[in-house]
């Protein structure tokens, strides 16, 4: 089974000697690969810590640190989140899309994953391969054809909230039932039989049975969904009527365009906070309920399959 | 016997609520791009029936397209600057995938979080970031002129291909290296020891075992980020706004926002479609042949 020197099958070496076959050899394997990848970490978070920072600042400048302040939240009583109408209307907005698209898609979205996953007739191919398309398809692409079937079809439905739920209910129907299928293949068919060997009916056996063990794909689901819709920048800007039915992502895009406050960074840290604390809870509880389900060794894994996006 | 279509039953609503706002839709572009336009109003009228399309606009937005057209410096820029940005998100997001799942050792949990992190940020906050650090007086110049690199600031965001291009990575990049990681991280370890025990030197076996193993990582991951950056428009306003910058999405965006004829952008959104899809069928084909050259692989 072996044979390959693996570097670290050996005894770990001293912090000293360590050091002294880097500068020996710093690009021996696989220390570069670590640099570039703790390099690579930096890269991608320092920014976004640094815009958290100025969100704190005192003064409105967005580059030269004067101080902590949390003018930009609620002291100003102008340019604040709290304060500025635009502002705090955006995150009002978002929330209300990212929780009515939570509450629209995941119902649709699990049916759907379980009508793909049994229903064995003609018709189930081609809605399994309709349902892939939303996962693909640009979304500036989405977002025209949205705005023009709204605008000469659906005429009766105008740009303004109401059209920007159906839209984002559109793009996250696929996620859900990505997610929720997974599911169902992992715990497989054997408990729907053995209700169904006990006499329950197939309504009962989904109710009792299968809707239980999906839980953990639902919730997570959940997370996913209120995370996309949330981040969703386009067809919220193709299906806002404008004013007050600008999301945060939209107003972040229109200020950072004009001459952008710090109001703005902590717009962004505010959205940016409820998604990471949706999203860490969806995880701990797909990890709690799923406990007990896991091979050792398999958490990264699951890191891995929780995060579709 | 409701067990015949309990299952059809409980699709009914997902499939119907995809057919309505999602292939009725594109169907309407497609009437749009294929209609005609009010001679009065120049308002875009819908044809319905395929067989009165009206294929000008589409010649149109082809005669534009072409070299000597006013779009074919959009388009060329929108493929070089995608195939770059793709380029450079594989150049850093190999090595980072592959030490996470090869080498990360006790880290690899934390490494993945960080790693798993930027997705759950918007990305409009993540363009904001950097629209902060470039800025005339930002922390980039600061540097950049603290070690001497550059003797006066820079204006970063007044329409430079490098600043799209960058942006573009940074946006894009986390995309990519989550399925390259999972691709690495299936890679049965046996298959590399194998290879090194009938004497591949450590070099062949990563281009003969690993990379080749990878390859449908590699190229999901690829065509994940090259579609949506394909339709961007987004990046390019944000850190430059300048029209040396625009790309073919910022064209469509142009056309539809404040633009006098949305017929124009409704073609122009079918020929990217139409181009985004030849791109998704060349894909299918490699992976399709990927996995059966994979499967070889694991038969040996």
């Amino acid at each position: 089974m072996t044979a390959v020197a693996e570097p670290r099958a050996r005894p770990q070496p001293s912090a000293l000697t360590r050091l002294r076959g880097w500068f020996r050899n710093p690009w021996g394997k696989p220390r570069a690969l670590k640099v570039v990848t703790w390099l690579y970490i930096l890269w991608s978070i320092v920014p976004v810590l640094i815009a958290v920072q100025f969100s704190f600042n005192a003064t409105r400048s967005r580059t030269v640190w004067d101080g902590f302040s949390d003018r930009w939240y609620w002291g100003d009583p102008v340019d604040s989140v709290w304060h500025d109408p635009a502002l705090s209307n955006a995150l009002a907005q978002s929330f209300k899309l990212a929780i009515a698209d939570v509450l629209i898609a995941v119902p649709i979205g699990v049916l759907l994953a379980l009508g793909l996953a049994r229903w064995r007739g003609r018709g189930s191919g081609t809605a399994n391969f309709i349902m892939l398309f939303p996962l693909v398809t640009p979304e500036i692409v989405m977002g025209v054809s949205l705005l023009l079937v709204f605008s000469h079809v659906f005429t009766f439905i105008e740009t303004g909230t109401t059209a920007q739920i159906l839209g984002h209910v559109t793009f996250s129907i696929s996620f859900v039932v990505v997610i929720v299928r997974a599911r169902l293949f992992s715990i497989g068919r054997q408990y729907e039989e053995a209700a169904a060997d006990l006499g329950a009916t197939p309504f009962r056996a989904l109710t009792r049975v299968l809707l239980p063990l999906l839980m953990p794909a639902i919730i997570a689901s959940a997370a996913v969904v209120f995370a996309i819709s949330a981040d969703d920048f386009v067809i919220s800007q193709w299906l806002s009527s404008g004013g007050p039915t600008d999301t945060v992502p939209v107003q972040i895009y229109a200020a950072t365009r004009a001459a952008p406050l710090p109001s703005v960074n902590a717009i962004a840290t505010i959205m940016m906070v409820s998604t990471l604390l949706i999203v860490t809870a969806g995880f701990l509880t797909w990890r709690l309920l799923t406990r007990g389900e896991r091979r050792a060794g398999k958490a990264a894994e699951d890191m891995g399959a929780f995060n579709l996006n | 016997m409701y067990r015949r279509w309990l299952w059809p039953a409980s699709a009914l609503p997902g499939v119907l609520w995809l057919v309505l706002l999602f292939v009725v839709p594109f169907y309407a572009v497609l009437a749009v791009a294929l209609g005609t336009v009010d001679p009065i109003l120049f308002q875009p009228v819908p044809t319905w029936n395929p067989l009165e399309w009206n294929v000008g606009w589409l010649n149109e937005v082809f005669t534009r397209l072409a070299p000597g057209g006013i779009w074919f410096d959009v388009g060329v820029r929108t493929i070089v600057y995608v195939v770059i940005a793709l380029a450079l998100c594989l150049l850093i997001g190999y090595p980072v995938a592959y030490y996470t799942a090869r080498h990360a050792g006790r880290w690899k949990g934390l490494i993945l979080i960080l790693i798993i992190m930027p997705l759950w940020i918007s990305y409009m906050m993540r363009m904001l970031a950097w629209v902060n650090l470039l800025q005339e007086d930002g922390w980039v110049n600061e540097v950049l002129m603290f070690t001497q690199v550059l003797s006066e600031p820079q204006d970063w965001l007044g329409g430079r291909d490098l600043t799209v291009i960058l942006a573009l990575v940074y946006g894009y990049i986390p995309f990519l290296i989550l399925p390259l990681f999972a691709a690495l991280d299936r890679i049965d370890r046996s298959h590399l020891e194998a290879a090194r025990d009938l004497g591949a030197s450590p070099w062949s076996a990563f281009r003969r075992v690993t990379l080749p193993l990878s390859k449908t990582g590699i190229l999901g991951g690829a065509v994940l980020i090259t579609l949506p950056m394909f339709g961007d428009y987004y990046t390019p306003n944000i850190v430059s706004g300048a029209p040396s910058t625009s790309m073919i999405g910022n064209q469509i965006d142009l056309y539809f926002h404040g633009g006098p004829q949305p017929t124009i952008g409704a073609a122009l959104t079918i020929v990217l479609a139409a181009f985004l899809t030849i791109l998704m069928l060349y894909y299918m084909r490699t992976i399709h042949r990927a996995q059966r050259e994979a499967g070889t692989v694991g038969a040996l």
